[in-house]
């Protein structure tokens, strides 16, 4: 048949089928046996053309609400961030798209090069002195981390804050069953972990305490007491935290962090509907050789030339198999790399720059929120999030904002049972004062 | 390629210079201090690279010129269907109804986007022959363990708890086994016979009370197809288990044999294989995971559905495995992925598999005579080859896989399987042209006369790439995986 993705003509099948020495090309499937052979045609829609096919999904985008049309105030774990135009155009450079998992370092060094550059990105922003090339995303990394601290401590129950994302929650508890891994969780209290009730649950079998930074709630978790609190039983510190926010905060391994994981998409990725976005993993040198996933490592050719390759394999599974410290294989690379580019782009004064802006912003919003009425679900230090009580189903007053051309916040009554018409609002450094001051307004109606 | 150390991006960098472009703070600006408790603003900036957009750009170029894509060249990594990426699919996941939606927006505001995955199961659900499909799986690994997370379920809900093995052929991908444990499994391998398919003698031994599931890929990582499939099946089937099928080969048989029918219980797809991702230089993948209708109320939350013409989430699943991954799976991927199946259609499916398997049988035939050929007999869309007689000679695989660097082309995938010896496995996809196929062929004959010729140009290799043969145990024994400045070093 002709088509673009398909070079071959009805000459090449005739010389390749007599090379081989079969008659048709179904003479080479004759193994497969005839109970299971599929006969007739797959009933799927038929084939379209490139103009036919883009005309019909661009219809299908268009019945979404996008961030680029509307102003957007959820975040609730993903954010609609600043993302500089370079960083689609190198990610879009087919030489790194159209490549796999770099086996062969020597044809693979602009890959390799880009994953070490952004392994020291993230070491540089989470204070911690090993990271990986990426996981799948922050839930999977949250879990992963609960994993290696069981291996680690050879303890089975890990202590997890309520006030941690409960997608992440979600996750972790998945991958807890499957490990026979016991998940406690610490009650929040004011919209942060209550360490009060941390210090009762903490016991010699716990392999790790497990809060985020800043919180599900926005909040500002004091690492210092939770670390002086877990250290005390020797469990893992684990920190999940939103990389963007450690530009203006200070880092969790300034804090004596164990394991700091966390979702790099803030930094140039879009929010593609919840993924792909990319996990981050970053831990001390004390657990390097348990770190799941790939790592790149600096080394030098024959020639003493300094040059990159996949390094420590032994952890992995294409090695050690069922005794891998995961099962990770594919992993974000393109995103890790898309991360890298706008880690760069903003630099060291822009990274500062863009985080104290959303704590200015958010700060502004909830101000002029309050002055308007609007109680706060809690007072404490927030960074770009932070909780508002209305009186009305969140749901309700979401479906009226959209017709104003607003994306509103996040229903807290979906995963808390004592938050219920609690709106969970996120501010970025993409919203200007004018649209701060038009969310008031129009939320004022309905508060 | 330039042959020239390209300076980490750290080394570029030089304070004072920007490349970002921030709009200036437009609300009352408020001492940072006060906005979080003492000690929590951070004091040393984090030693991110400063440079100027032009620089950030060729620094970029330049790495992409130290790496090779499909597009670059041929790229026959068996198992991992390096096939072309097209370039419509990358379109059309940027478009801004796609591209720039958040996963909590009210289901109202989303129809569109959750219309096209609902289809796109609907698709996979028709090439694969299962029930239902979840698309919440990340990666290929991913949806192994989700597979594997509800075959425990099922087992446990039917108050069976003595299932605790998995059994894994001694040819299967390396995260078979690794899955399985992060299940909470055990795993058993059964051995291939001396055709290179899973040696059902062996089955009946290792099968029993205790197996939970048996993992196969169909065609396996020789590329032969398990002709006993459906012996395979009846033998798990009747000892309780479950018949997981992984599809990282399905490049072979969309069309042909469907997973379904040949009486797998369980299936994960990887989108950026079989149905163009890409493959993103190691990722993000998609992993979405087939199930026959036993296992549906297992499935991760939540599962999507359609009432009338409205699309809905729903949570309340009391079975369900739970979530594996936030949200609904890498959207951005399976758009890609949607869009490829859309273009090809059914015929167009039929010959990606057709052409495939030919472009193999082709590549297999006419390099037999000059390599040693482990199972002589068709293969699907993959082969392997065994280079023994080349070790003879004092030439090993690894060298012919680097000595093919020097012809332009990636290798093939190399020792692997491990039931192999010197084993290179190839996979040319169905995207290839036939003097693509030739001119591979014939570099891989003049590297086959080189071993008894001139044998230290094959050991030797690379001759031609940017960089030679990197140290990998000095990598491993004094790690360095982070740039750190110069001075800081010297202090």
């Amino acid at each position: 048949m002709n088509h673009r993705y398909l070079p071959m003509t009805d000459q090449d099948q005739k010389e390749m089928l007599q090379a081989v020495g079969v008659e048709n090309i179904n003479d080479l499937f004759s193994d497969i046996p005839e109970k299971v052979r599929f006969q007739g045609d797959l009933k799927i829609k038929p084939a379209k053309s490139e103009t036919a096919l883009t005309r019909e999904l661009l219809n299908m985008a268009a019945k979404n609400a996008d961030t680029k049309q509307y102003i957007s105030f959820l975040g609730a774990g993903v954010y609609d961030h600043y993302s500089p135009a370079i960083v689609d155009h190198v990610i879009s450079r087919s030489e790194f798209y159209t490549a796999y998992t770099p086996y062969q370092p020597e044809i693979s060094q602009g890959e390799l090069q880009a994953i070490f550059e952004y392994q020291t990105m993230i070491c540089e922003l989470t204070g911690m002195e090993v990271a990986n090339s990426s996981m799948y995303d922050g839930g999977t990394s949250f879990a992963e981390a609960a994993m290696l601290s069981a291996g680690q401590t050879r303890r089975k129950k890990v202590l997890v804050s309520e006030a941690v994302n409960p997608e992440s929650r979600a996750v972790l508890k998945t991958y807890a069953a499957g490990q026979h891994i016991e998940v406690v969780t610490v009650p929040q209290k004011n919209g942060v972990t209550d360490l009060e009730k941390l210090k009762e649950m903490l016991t010699d079998e716990v392999a790790a305490v497990m809060v985020q930074y800043p919180n599900f709630f926005g909040q500002i978790e004091r690492l210092d007491e939770i670390e002086a609190i877990t250290h005390t039983e020797k469990a893992m510190f684990v920190v999940s935290s939103n990389p963007l926010s450690l530009g203006a905060l200070t880092p969790p391994g300034q804090f004596g962090a164990d394991i700091v994981v966390g979702d790099a998409q803030p930094f140039g990725l879009p929010q593609a509907f919840g993924g792909p976005h990319c996990g981050y993993f970053a831990v001390t040198k004390k657990l390097m050789r348990k770190v799941p996933g790939r790592l790149v490592g600096e080394t030098t050719d024959d020639g003493g030339q300094r040059g990159y390759v996949l390094t420590l394999q032994a952890r992995e599974q294409h090695i050690r198999r069922d005794k891998a410290t995961s099962n990770i294989c594919s992993n974000q690379a393109l995103n890790a790399l898309a991360a890298s580019v706008a880690m760069t782009a903003l630099g060291k004064r822009g990274i500062e720059e863009i985080a104290r802006q959303n704590f200015k912003k958010a700060h502004y919003a909830k101000q002029q929120l309050t002055s308007a009425g609007i109680q706060l679900a809690e007072e404490g230090y927030t960074f770009n999030e932070f909780v508002i009580k209305l009186s009305r189903p969140v749901k309700e007053i979401n479906e009226a904002l959209l017709q104003k051309g607003i994306i509103a916040g996040y229903d807290l009554g979906r995963d808390y049972e004592n938050r219920e018409n609690q709106m969970l609002v996120a501010v970025t450094e993409q919203r200007t004062k004018e649209d701060i001051d038009t969310f008031v307004k129009e939320l004022i109606q309905y508060a | 390629m330039h042959k020239k150390d390209q300076p980490l991006i750290f080394e570029l960098s030089k304070e004072g210079r920007t490349g970002y472009s921030l709009t200036p703070l437009d609300v009352p600006d408020v001492d940072i201090q006060s906005l979080a408790p003492q000690g929590f603003i951070r004091e040393t900036a984090p030693e991110l690279p400063e440079v100027a957009e032009l620089d950030i750009m060729r620094h970029y170029t330049a790495l992409s010129k130290r790496n090779h894509g499909v597009d670059s060249g041929f790229y026959p990594l068996g198992s991992c269907t390096m096939k072309y990426n097209p370039k419509v699919n990358e379109s059309v996941a940027r478009y801004a109804g796609f591209a720039h939606i958040h996963p909590l927006q009210e289901a109202s505001s989303v129809q569109g986007a959750m219309e096209l995955m609902y289809d796109l199961q609907q698709h996979l659900i028709e090439i694969t022959g299962m029930d239902e499909v979840t698309l919440q799986p990340a990666a290929g690994a991913h949806g192994e363990w989700t597979g594997l997370m509800m075959i425990r379920a099922f087992h446990e809900a039917n108050g069976d708890f003595k299932r605790t093995k998995v059994i894994v052929p001694d040819s299967a991908h390396g995260t078979n086994p690794a899955s399985a444990t992060v299940a909470g499994f055990d795993t058993i391998t059964v051995k291939s016979d001396d055709q290179g398919l899973v040696d059902l003698e062996d089955l009946k031994r290792v099968v029993g009370e205790d197996t939970a599931a048996l993992m196969l890929t169909n065609p396996n990582t020789l590329g032969l197809f398990e002709e006993n499939i459906l012996e395979m099946a009846s033998i798990i089937h009747e000892a309780g288990g479950k018949l997981y099928y992984d599809g990282a080969n399905l490049n072979a048989v969309l069309s042909k044999a469907r997973p379904g029918d040949m009486g797998f219980d369980v299936v994960h797809l990887n989108l950026h294989k079989t149905f163009t991702g890409p493959h993103g230089g190691g990722g993000p993948g998609s992993g979405p995971v087939g199930v026959k209708k036993d296992l549906v109320p297992y499935l991760p939350k939540p599962i999507l559905v359609k009432n009338g013409d409205r699309y809905d989430f729903d949570y309340n699943r009391p079975d369900s495995i739970g979530r594996v991954k936030p949200f609904y799976g890498n959207f951005g991927i399976n758009v890609r992925a949607y869009t490829y199946i859309r273009t090809m259609g059914p015929d167009g499916l039929k010959a990606v598999s057709e052409y495939a398997v030919l472009n193999a049988n082709y590549m297999m035939r006419r390099l037999a005579p000059h390599f040693d050929l482990p199972f002589d007999r068709h293969c699907k869309h993959e082969f392997v080859l065994s280079g023994k007689r080349q070790k003879k000679l004092g030439v090993r695989t690894l060298d012919i896989a680097k000595r093919l660097l020097d012809f332009g082309y990636h290798p093939p995938t190399i020792y692997f399987p491990l039931n192999v010896e010197e084993c290179m496995m190839i996979e040319p996809t169905e995207t290839e042209s036939k003097e693509t196929l030739d001119a591979f062929i014939d570099a891989m004959i003049q590297i086959a006369k080189e071993v008894e010729d001139s044998p230290e140009v094959v050991q030797n290799a690379p001759h031609t790439t940017i960089i030679g043969r990197l140290d990998e145990t000095k990598a491993a024994r004094q790690p360095v995986l982070r740039y750190i400045k110069k001075e800081a070093v010297e202090v």
